[in-house]
């Protein structure tokens, strides 16, 4: 047992800040240090230059263009995009559905999916929650009938996130109503977006952004070659990816940036003030978090660890999901507070990319900080709710 | 970066969950408690004659070779079984004191000696006004002539009354609070001058309080060089907080899982408790805290086996997360056991004592994190 990196693991990291020195879109790091919103184009931009480098899906096997990297090579390769302060994947087709569609997905799938998911050629967007079915999953009615050689669809799907620039949905929809349990009669239907019958209505957040959706469905044809696995599986399939992202959901390396970089804020003295360092109180939360997150880091190298080993991650993920969760939140809370006045104002045109830097109220790292203390409310309530979480580890984990 | 254990580390683990299994259930761990020893002479025989004591012990000297991954395997098991026999005192303070400061002699004079089982030692790192600070030392080391007076109170000494031999910080020079001026005896108990008052604490250990009175002491029973006895002081004690805090997951996970077999069977309101999610989410909380808390202890004695920088900051930070999570973990465990948890009868009530004694052991969470805070300011 040993913390120590090899040779080539050293390496592997040099390699890894080299090209997020070099390699990355700078224009993209710019934004992200000055907390402007990425455009779609920015995100399809930098996705492709990750495909190009030949790192589209670190975690995929190799024999579907994934990178073969060890557990402590994803650790190194997680911890220095978010050092870089990159964008973190967007999870929907390389961590969600396209781990479904290599597991339970016939060759015609791969073959039609799997490319585009890693060229980044197709953007996804999950179709899960209802507005009648939240946390109690299984009781979603999107309804997928068969005619022939289709599935009719019809429904209502929510908090679809960036479905306004999404090209394919993955749906949990009900292909039979006449089952003893609930969980049965649901199948995994991948539909294209543009597909007659699709309606889109923005929703607005707490933080003034558009950031999720609902997605209708009216009557959308869908052809059978579309269906993934089994039907009536698809339950199971979904539990599969929940866990998938379970394991990302920590968020590890995002904390990591986001504390060293409080860290060093408290350093400085802004406007004049004197450092937060000389808040012994502040000092004292600041560091919690950060046991916190060690903690947690390797709660999740374990995990990674056991999944290397040939496990597949486990209900245990749940706690990552939890904890991860809740110290962002945490980190967030700790953010705000550092910024103290300068959190509040809610000036909408200076996270515009041509808004004159100058003129901004407030510094980079203050200026969003009470907006995305907001919009990380949503943490703990999305991809099962933390209290879901805790039924799944008491009944899987606990045996209780 | 590994996070496995080695084939000898699996050995080593493996045999003393076999000994805790066979040989140290509840009933018999409270025998050795209320013997007039407090432990089991016959018992501590076994783990020198096992070579347990000997983990940590260098290769040259005779011993393991082992670190502080080694000391966190034993120290977890030892915890699991509620084991009372002096480890910590002998092996993880006494021996690492001596096996980082003392010269040939005194190794072989003590160090071997307390290694076999033969000798046992205490080392005084606590006084009655120092609270949680090893540097803050009153007790005073004075020249005369050719040999030295010591005066002074020591708190808490683990395994006090039942030590042949004490390690005794003192002040030379300086005031307190200075980590230099510090110098570390090795005083036989009954040396004229010795008064040892022993008493069991609330976790079903001893400890004593000391008094020094003009106790002289030659050359020969320095420890390490006039002065500079600090860093081996500290090393011991951070090796000793390491090991507390495994034995406290260890002691964390045990009350989590009794815990959860006693909610399976605990029949109320014509189902078992453990069909409430009221009590599922806080037994959830529990195996997180246990999870988190194993994660950090790895991480823990990694760092401090590596030896880096931070090897200070591991130990505030699991020392300050076992506190937390471990009274969280103790008060839970004893809530959901309901009246039976409040009985002297059940395990549960002894487990949930030591973790509440580890908790304050070297400084608990809060002195802890003010340390953190401090450090990395």
């Amino acid at each position: 047992m040993n913390v120590t990196f090899s040779d080539e693991e050293l390496a592997f990291r040099a390699e890894v800040r080299s090209f997020f020195e070099n390699d990355f879109p700078q224009d993209i790091l710019d934004k992200q240090n000055r907390s402007i919103p990425l455009s779609r184009d920015d995100v399809v931009r930098w996705h492709k230059t990750m495909h190009e480098r030949g790192w589209g899906a670190p975690n995929w096997p190799v024999e579907y263009g994934g990178t073969g990297w060890t557990t402590v090579q994803k650790y190194i390769f997680a911890d220095e995009q978010a050092r870089a302060n990159a964008p973190a994947y967007l999870p929907f087709g390389v961590s969600m559905v396209g781990p479904v569609i290599y597991t339970y997905g016939d060759d015609e799938q791969k073959r039609r999916f799997l490319p585009d998911i890693l060229e980044f050629n197709s953007w996804w967007c999950q179709g899960y929650s209802e507005p009648g079915a939240g946390s109690d999953l299984a009781s979603l009615k999107t309804r997928a009938d068969l005619h022939g050689d289709h599935y009719r669809v019809n429904g209502t799907k929510t908090w679809t996130t960036l479905a306004q620039y999404a090209d394919w949905i993955f749906c949990l929809v009900r292909t039979n109503t006449d089952v003893a349990r609930r969980q049965e009669g649901i199948s995994f239907l991948l539909i294209d977006m543009k597909s007659p019958g699709i309606s889109i209505k923005p929703i607005i957040l707490l933080d003034g952004e558009h950031e999720v959706n609902e997605v209708h469905f009216d009557n959308v044809e869908v052809p059978v070659d579309n269906l993934v696995g089994e039907e009536g599986k698809g339950w199971t399939y979904g539990k599969v990816l929940l866990q998938h992202e379970r394991t990302g959901i920590a968020g590890v390396a995002g904390s990591k940036f986001k504390l060293s970089r409080l860290r060093a804020r408290t350093q400085e003295s802004i406007r004049g003030s004197e450092p937060l360092a000389e808040n012994p109180v502040f000092m004292r939360k600041l560091a919690a978090a950060e046991v916190e997150l060690k903690a947690l880091e390797y709660t999740e190298l374990r995990t990674l660890a056991s999944v290397s080993s040939g496990k597949a991650p486990g209900p245990e993920s749940s706690i990552l999901k939890i904890a991860g969760t809740e110290l962002r939140q945490r980190i967030d809370t700790l953010v705000m507070e550092a910024a103290g006045y300068y959190a509040l104002p809610y000036v909408r045109e200076q996270y515009d990319a041509d808004f004159p830097h100058e003129n901004r109220i407030g510094a980079d790292n203050e200026t969003c900080s009470a907006l995305s203390y907001f919009n990380d409310r949503k943490v703990s309530i999305f991809g099962g709710s933390n209290e879901i979480q805790k039924n799944i580890i008491a009944k899987h984990v606990l045996g209780l | 970066m590994d996070l496995s254990l080695n084939e000898m580390q699996e050995m080593l683990a493996d045999s003393i969950e076999k000994f805790v299994a066979n040989d140290y259930d509840f009933d018999t761990r409270q025998k050795y408690v209320d013997s007039e020893a407090g432990f089991s002479n016959e018992v501590w025989q076994t783990f020198a004659d096992l070579g347990w004591t000997s983990i940590l012990l260098s290769e040259a000297d005779g011993g393991f070779g082992g670190g502080p991954v080694d000391l966190m395997v034993v120290m977890e098991r030892l915890g699991r079984g509620l084991v009372v026999e002096p480890f910590l005192a002998n092996v993880v303070l006494a021996g690492g004191v001596l096996q980082r400061a003392g010269n040939k002699q005194q190794k072989s004079d003590w160090l071997t000696a307390i290694l076999a089982g033969e000798l046992q030692a205490a080392v005084a790192f606590a006084e009655p006004s120092s609270a949680y600070e090893p540097a803050n030392i009153t007790t005073s080391a004075t020249r005369n002539g050719d040999s030295w007076l010591l005066h002074g109170a020591k708190a808490y000494v683990l395994n006090g009354g039942r030590a042949d031999l004490l390690v005794i910080p003192a002040r030379d020079s300086g005031d307190r609070m200075d980590e230099d001026g510090i110098t570390l005896f090795a005083i036989p108990a009954d040396t004229p001058g010795v008064t040892v008052r022993d008493y069991p604490t609330v976790d079903g250990l001893r400890a004593a309080e000391i008094e020094l009175d003009q106790v002289s002491a030659t050359d020969a029973q320095l420890i390490g060089q006039l002065g500079q006895g600090f860093p081996a002081l500290q090393a011991a004690i951070n090796d000793a907080t390491l090991a507390v805090c495994a034995e406290a997951v260890g002691v964390m996970n045990v009350l989590t899982e009794k815990t959860i077999e006693f909610a399976k069977n605990r029949v109320q309101f014509g189902v078992p408790i453990g069909t409430f999610q009221s009590l599922q989410h806080r037994m959830v909380e529990m195996y997180t805290a246990c999870e988190q808390s194993r994660s950090l202890l790895m991480w823990a004695a990694m760092t401090l086996d590596s030896g880096g920088a931070d090897a200070g900051d591991a130990i505030h930070a699991i020392k300050y997360q076992v506190g937390t999570a471990g009274r969280r973990v103790g008060e839970e465990a004893v809530q959901i056991h309901g009246g039976m948890g409040v009985t002297w009868e059940l395990d549960v009530a002894h487990y949930f004592k030591r973790l509440t004694a580890i908790g304050l052991m070297f400084g608990d969470a809060d002195w802890h994190l003010d340390k953190l805070a401090a450090r990395r300011k």
